[in-house]
């Protein structure tokens, strides 16, 4: 961002560059010369004019007529014309005969001489248009030298007007300068009052240290009520100069709070148009009167910092969180505006004010260079990316991958042939999740110790890329289990030590498992068949089918082969079959489902026969009623696109909750939402997941309605309520009838990127050297030739942006090699001197 | 009487050939002819024999890498041969491994042939024949195509076919033209007096012969250098003259230039050993023979206004009028060394094989597609095609133009076959991944830098990509007709570059601050780095969290996550990510519930509430909606 606002800055100073220019090359002619008879004639009423009177160039004089001639070109900006008389040699009249004409000019206002200035007093352009304007402005800038006259100017404006007082070191300075033009400017809209005195400065309460630098303050007095108050004062927190005095009195000018009823994103005010943020806050008719005092008492603390409206939320349609009391909104382009929920005023203010010092921090460039960079190294040392981070933190470590055999090209196919069945795992070592998948495999490893007909391996494919690319490895990582004949499935789930372990375990019997007997079915029903996975807790799922389902049966095994490694499915079609299917009261096709062995056995008619819809079916049925949510398990229940009904606990659920909670679920099988439970401390995720509905922790257990799907709305089950079906019942019809408001509303908003991205080609644009007469003429010109009219837009004002500096920091490379630092530093300031000279 | 027949049976044989030549014969026909059988030559036949397609190559010499056998003269190669790199990964170690050419076969790797890091063009030659007869690439030997025409014809692939005839008058018909002649016309430069000069092909090698001799060696390139490193001990010194200055290949980063290896002259000459380097222009020379056959070295200008009738003592040498001009001394010698140039002479002019422009007029002119730009349907691929990155990149040489020939083919299977630009498609979460491989090992892209680029291909709704390697990248705005790929949802193109500034002849490469380090300062790198014309993160973070406090997720959750592909991790890489700030440990606040059972429940609420987040009293900023 500040990038595109150097470029427009640069296109600014541009511009005045060219009107300059050619101001320049009309300068020669601004200056008249003329007769006395002629000058006096062309005197018209009201119209100014500097003159100074010559017989002919003494050469003491050259300098000063030179500084003359220049400042006509300022001046003729404030309708004053600047004459060199030429007296003829004979002429003793009133300025030519003088002797000491020659070393004054004369300023008239028509034909009214209005002051005599001495030539040293006119030294150069800022003090030649200071003092001129000094001595035009007689009424509109007081000049005052007590404490007294200022407090007397200050007590005869409250109520009237506002004023602006200027502390500068000596007059003719550029500081006077600016201050006079400002007072051209501002002189009818508020009082100017001028001293060269610093005590009063002191006075007026500024006891800083730099006391002896210029200062302007403005004085709030035309809303001021008690007499016997001083004026409320802002002071101008930059140099004085034309540009910064015409922004302030800007600021200062605008409304002190901004009442809007549109989108923030919409708003735009003169601060946001000036550059400074805008604070919005946010309001509502119950509590508006306090919000307006608020708003107001902020923007009293950031006047001139930062702008403040007060946003009224049941004007404006917003999507925010209801707990979000603050906006802000910065002046760059495309930034959203961020809604925060903030506690104290002081927050607001610091908000604004830390930004603001961030930014001074870049304006001083050279000398807190250093603590930027410090603050740049910082965020580059830790990585963005959770999972690269961790897993390079945790590099030294080494894995005990001596359970995994390390296959190579070469081994490869020969492995492949030894064991019952080989699983590899496909990664990739440069790469963060290969890294820490592979710390998750050797766990697994650790399960699988001494299962016989598995062999865990694995392949990096940095060093073998030719098996990798063979074997179709288009992720890292990848999991494969090659069977002895060839077969191989790939591993698509979760990359948790259970789930892989899971995966290989089931992968080890056929699926679906034909079984033959009528008692291996039951044994299998019961989680004793087949033995290799006795040991092994899992739920089981029994096709039954009749010698005449046989479409039916060939979906179900190709449903199996999807699923294989996923569920347990085995299935049985011998004759007796009826006799299964009698038992749990099924008629084939049908599935039995064996949750938790066999306690239970579930019977499902088959009624769809694609394979598609088996798959569908399966994974539906085997999702539980009532189901504790975990990370791994998440995913399976969001896909139902349901509202959540989450009880939130703070360990085991208690008999009664889950009771009652069951009964919710059960008995309204088909229901429209997922009825779930969250140990937290199985999942202490989950309290990230309540501070980010609540602001603060709620008391546990809490029962939580959230549909993530529409509209996001998240409600609170009153706490005062016993957790009883009927309860919640009633109160989740309330819901539906929008009685109850929701406690939060969860963000719609879109993802971007976590950080900016570099702009190389920016970057790249902004270190092409420029061509040197552009700059020199920047820094010369901007200051002096600012014409105040052009600066009546808003967007002249800016601060100078340490364009130069800016491009030598990305133009040095290597900067950041630690340890030279101080070497490079020094380099770098040699550079920058070269480039001044 | 057995040795009468044998010869009878030769004369026949001849004469059988002469008669089939003369009468017109049907024209052998095949789809791709290659001339030369070359490096890149076999190069290609390897590509389009494994495609299956119907090709042939003509090699005038009776063995392939005719040109190895006899150059360079002093047979040391300078392209490296760099046997380990400590990595096993195939495609990285061909980045150090300038001789090989591509294929399947592990036995054609040239670290077998020698143990040389310089290896012995001998290697070369017998790398050459093993690679054509291991692989059983389809090389006529013995023939030398003298003469190429066109004849038109609708039906042809590109609107007319080749026309190839050999020196028996043999003709050949082919639909496309494979050019894979490299350069090797011997550079000549026509003065008074070059009658004397030897040429690097026929001079003598042995050192013995220089002993005691005087020197000049025309031309600046390696083989001049070559050739003045090998008598460099022996003579009373060497002067070499060239138009342009000398270019040393480790400031240029073109490995076409002098290589640091032939450069001991350089030395001698910066340590006032007598040797010397001179700035001229050689069409400017003159050399005339004395009586004792010393040759001066003099101006064509002297020569043009002298007395022809006159002798050798008429003649004006440079010294005669200048005190200190620097080839004052006669030679004994005088050896050209001014490089190769392509053979344009077999083909016919409607083809319109022209040479290019500059310094680039030894090469003919192609397109960034190789494809000639006078004729469709003939390409140029190996040595001669090098006017694509001339004095850039590697396109000139072995380790450059193995990957452009590949380009070339797949260029063709796509326009001849339909055989559309090989592509892996990859699910968008192995977008970084499949370009960090690439930039990890990659050679074409590290060989071929600024030339030949990697394309991604995002496809609709950028949940999946398509991945191309090696696309020219000169012709990037013809992709999807070169490719028979679509791009319509934008693309990403990587590609390797060096810095801008940081290499030429006159920089000083070893600046202090030359490498770069930090991410900001990435487009400043001066080394070979890949430079991605788009960038698109994709950060991982904890799916769950934002599944139950976001309406939307991010990409990366709807991607791995939402389909069950999450990635969980161990306690001990989570505890990393919770200390570097990534990660809320939420496991912490547990203490609180770990208090036991009969605390205070009021006191329980209170303790948790300051400890989550401090109250400030300040009313009026915090809504009333929090009490619900």
């Amino acid at each position: 961002m500040s990038a595109r606002k150097d470029r427009w800055v640069f296109s600014f100073f541009f511009l005045l560059f060219c009107a300059s220019s050619i101001r320049m090359q009309g300068s020669a002619r601004l200056l008249q010369e003329l007769s006395p008879q002629e000058y006096f004639s062309s005197l018209q009423a009201g119209r100014a004019s500097l003159a100074y009177f010559s017989h002919n160039v003494s050469p003491g004089a050259q300098p000063f007529l030179e500084q003359i001639e220049n400042s006509a070109e300022a001046l003729q900006d404030y309708g004053i014309s600047v004459v060199k008389v030429n007296c003829p040699k004979e002429d003793v009249s009133r300025y030519c005969g003088e002797e000491n004409a020659l070393r004054k000019a004369y300023l008239f206002r028509g034909n009214m001489l209005i002051r005599e200035f001495p030539t040293d007093a006119l030294f150069d352009v800022d003090s030649i248009v200071a003092n001129v304007l000094f001595a035009l402005l007689f009424n509109e800038v007081k000049y005052v030298e007590t404490l007294a006259d200022l407090q007397n100017i200050e007590n005869a404006l409250k109520g009237r007007s506002n004023m602006v007082f200027a502390y500068v070191p000596a007059t003719g300075t550029a500081e006077h300068r600016a201050v006079m033009e400002a007072a051209f400017v501002y002189g009818t809209v508020h009082q100017f009052v001028l001293t060269t005195e610093a005590t009063l400065l002191k006075d007026t309460g500024n006891d800083e240290s730099d006391v002896l630098s210029a200062r302007l303050l403005f004085c709030h007095c035309q809303q001021a009520t008690d007499l016997a108050q001083p004026c409320r004062r802002t002071a101008m927190g930059q140099t004085l100069t034309m540009l910064n005095i015409h922004r302030h009195l800007k600021l200062m000018g605008a409304p002190l709070v901004t009442e809007v009823a549109e989108d923030p994103e919409k708003v735009s005010t003169v601060h946001l148009q000036l550059g400074l943020p805008l604070v919005f806050i946010l309001s509502q008719k119950e509590t508006y009167e306090a919000d307006r005092r608020t708003a107001e008492f902020v923007a009293w603390q950031l006047l001139g910092k930062a702008g403040v409206a007060l946003l009224s939320r049941d004007l404006v349609d917003l999507n925010i969180l209801l707990r979000s009391n603050v906006a802000l909104k910065t002046p760059d382009e495309g930034e959203p505006v961020k809604y925060l929920v903030l506690e104290d005023t002081d927050e607001v203010i610091t908000l604004v004010e830390d930004k603001n010092k961030v930014e001074q921090i870049q304006e001083d460039e050279e000398e807190n260079e250093e603590d930027e960079d410090e603050k740049e190294n910082n965020n580059q040392d830790v990585q963005d990316d959770q999972v690269v981070e961790a897993v390079s933190r945790d590099k030294k470590r080494e894995l005990p991958l001596e359970q995994i055999l390390v296959l190579t090209e070469e081994t490869f196919h020969s492995a492949l042939l030894e064991t019952a069945r080989t699983v590899v795992l496909f990664y990739a070592s440069w790469e963060a999740v290969s890294l820490a998948v592979l710390r998750s495999y050797t766990e697994v490893a650790d399960h699988l110790k001494g299962t016989r007909g598995i062999l865990l391996s694995r392949v990096n494919c940095w060093d073998w890329p030719g098996v990798c690319t063979k074997e179709n490895v288009t992720q890292f990582p990848t999991m494969k289990i090659y069977e002895k004949g060839g077969r191989s499935v790939m591993y698509n789930g979760m990359w948790g030590t259970e789930e892989l372990t899971s995966f290989i375990m089931l992968n080890q019997v056929s699926c679906p498992l034909r079984l033959a007997t009528i008692d291996e079915a039951e044994g299998y029903l019961r989680g004793e068949f087949p033995p290799e996975l006795s040991s092994y807790h899992h739920t089981s799922l029994l096709g039954v089918f009749s010698t005449a389902t046989s479409e039916a049966r060939e979906a179900f095994e190709e449903a199996g082969n999807l699923l294989s490694g996923h569920v347990m499915m085995g299935m049985y079609f011998e004759d007796d079959a009826l006799a299964l299917s009698r038992k749990y009261a099924v008629s084939p096709p049908a599935l039995l489902l064996a949750r938790s062995r066999g306690q239970s056995v579930e019977g499902i008619a088959l009624s769809k026969e694609s394979v598609q819809d088996m798959v569908q079916i399966i994974r539906y049925e085997l999702l539980d009623v009532f189901p504790e949510i975990t990370v791994q398990n998440l995913p399976r229940y969001l896909q139902l696109r349901k509202p959540f009904l989450i009880f939130f606990s703070d360990g085991d659920l208690g008999q009664m909750e889950s009771k009652e909670m069951l009964k919710l679920a059960k008995e309204r099988p088909q229901q429209a939402f997922v009825a779930c439970w969250l140990n937290l401390k199985k999942t202490p995720v989950g309290r990230g997941v309540l501070k980010a509905y609540f602001a603060t922790m709620p008391s546990l257990p809490v029962l939580i309605w959230v549909n993530l799907h529409a509209g996001g709305h998240v409600f609170k089950f009153p706490s005062e309520l016993s957790i009883t079906e009927m309860n919640i019942l009633s109160w989740l019809e309330k819901l539906k009838a929008g009685l109850e408001i929701p406690s939060s509303t969860l963000s719609e908003e879109d993802w971007k990127p976590p950080l900016p991205a570099y702009d190389f080609l920016q970057m790249m644009e902004m270190a092409v050297p420029e061509p040197p007469l552009r700059t020199s003429h920047r820094h010369r010109d901007v200051p002096q030739q600012h014409p105040p009219e052009s600066s009546g837009g808003d967007t002249g004002v800016q601060e100078e942006p340490p364009q130069d500096s800016k491009a030598e920091k990305v133009g040095s490379p290597g900067r950041d090699l630690r340890g030279t630092a101080p070497r490079l530093a020094a380099r770098e300031k040699q550079g920058k001197r070269h480039s001044e000279l | 009487m057995a040795l009468a027949g044998c010869g009878m049976l030769l004369g026949l044989a001849l004469h059988f050939g002469s008669l089939r030549g003369a009468s017109g014969a049907p024209s052998l026909y095949h789809d791709y002819c290659i001339i030369g059988a070359g490096p890149s030559g076999l190069q290609a036949a390897y590509f389009l024999q494994r495609a299956g397609r119907d090709y042939v190559v003509f090699e005038r010499s009776h063995a392939p890498g005719s040109f190895f056998a006899l150059y360079p003269r002093h047979r040391k190669l300078i392209s490296i041969n760099k046997r380990y790199t400590g990595k096993s990964n195939s495609e990285f170690n061909l980045r150090h491994d300038w001789n090989s050419l591509l294929s399947h076969d592990r036995r054609l790797l040239f670290r077998r042939y020698s143990r040389d890091f310089f290896p012995d063009a001998d290697a070369m030659v017998r790398y050459l024949e093993d690679f054509a007869s291991l692989l059983k690439l389809r090389v006529q030997y013995n023939t030398a195509v003298v003469h190429v025409m066109l004849e038109r014809d609708s039906q042809a692939w590109n609107g007319h076919y080749f026309l190839l005839t050999d020196q028996d008058r043999q003709n050949y018909k082919c639909s496309s033209l494979l050019v894979a002649t490299g350069t090797w016309v011997p550079n000549v430069v026509n003065f008074p007096g070059s009658e004397y000069v030897e040429g690097y092909e026929t001079v003598s090698i042995n050192p013995e012969d220089f002993a005691g001799q005087t020197v000049l060696i025309l031309g600046r390139g390696n083989s001049a250098f070559e050739t003045a490193e090998n008598i460099l001990g022996v003579t009373n010194f060497i002067h070499m003259v060239s138009r342009s200055r000398v270019r040393l290949s480790w400031a240029t980063h073109y490995v076409g230039d002098l290589r640091a290896i032939n450069n001991g002259l350089l030395d001698t000459y910066q340590l006032k050993s007598l040797d010397g380097l001179l700035e001229g222009d050689l069409e400017d020379l003159a050399i005339v023979k004395d009586k004792k056959g010393k040759l001066h070295i003099t101006l064509r200008f002297y020569l043009e206004n002298r007395n022809t009738s006159a002798g050798i003592d008429s003649i004006t040498l440079p010294q005669d009028e200048l005190d200190n001009f620097a080839t004052r001394a006669p030679y004994d010698r005088v050896i050209r060394c001014l490089g190769w140039k392509f053979d344009f002479s077999i083909y016919n002019r409607s083809l319109g094989l022209m040479a290019g422009k500059g310094n680039k007029k030894k090469y003919p002119q192609i397109k960034p597609s190789y494809e000639s730009k006078g004729t469709r349907g003939l390409f140029v691929i190996g040595t001669a095609s090098h006017s694509v990155d001339f004095r850039k990149s590697a396109g000139g040489f072995i380790h450059g133009f193995r990957y452009t020939t590949r380009a070339v083919h797949r260029l063709l299977e796509n326009r001849h076959h339909g055989v559309p630009w090989p592509s892996t498609v990859y699910p968008i979460t192995q977008l970084t991944n499949s370009i960090i491989k690439r930039v990890n090992e990659a050679s074409g892209l590290y060989q071929m830098f600024g030339v030949l680029a990697d394309i991604i291909l995002l496809r609709e709704n950028a949940t999946t990509f398509e991945y191309l390697e090696e696309y020219p990248v000169g012709v990037l705005a013809e992709l999807e007709g070169q490719t028979g790929r679509k791009a319509p949802n934008g693309l990403f193109v990587v590609i390797m570059e060096y810095g801008r500034n940081f290499s030429g002849a006159d920089k000083d490469v070893f600046y202090y601050n030359r490498a770069v380090g930090e991410a900001q300062h990435a487009w400043q790198s001066n080394f070979l780095h890949p430079v991605i014309y788009y960038y698109k993160r994709l950060p991982k973070e904890s799916c769950f969290l934002f599944a139950f406090t976001r309406q939307k997720l991010p990409p990366f959750c709807r991607q791995g996550y939402m389909r069950m592909q999450g990635l969980v991790g161990s306690e001990r890489l989570r505890h990393h990510a919770v200390e570097a700030g990534l990660l809320e440990d939420y496991t912490l606040t547990d203490f609180l519930g770990d208090r036991p059972p009969d605390s205070h429940e009021g006191s329980q609420d209170h303790l948790l509430r300051d400890h989550a987040i401090p109250v400030h009293p300040l009313q009026h900023l915090v809504t009333a909606k929090d009490e619900l």
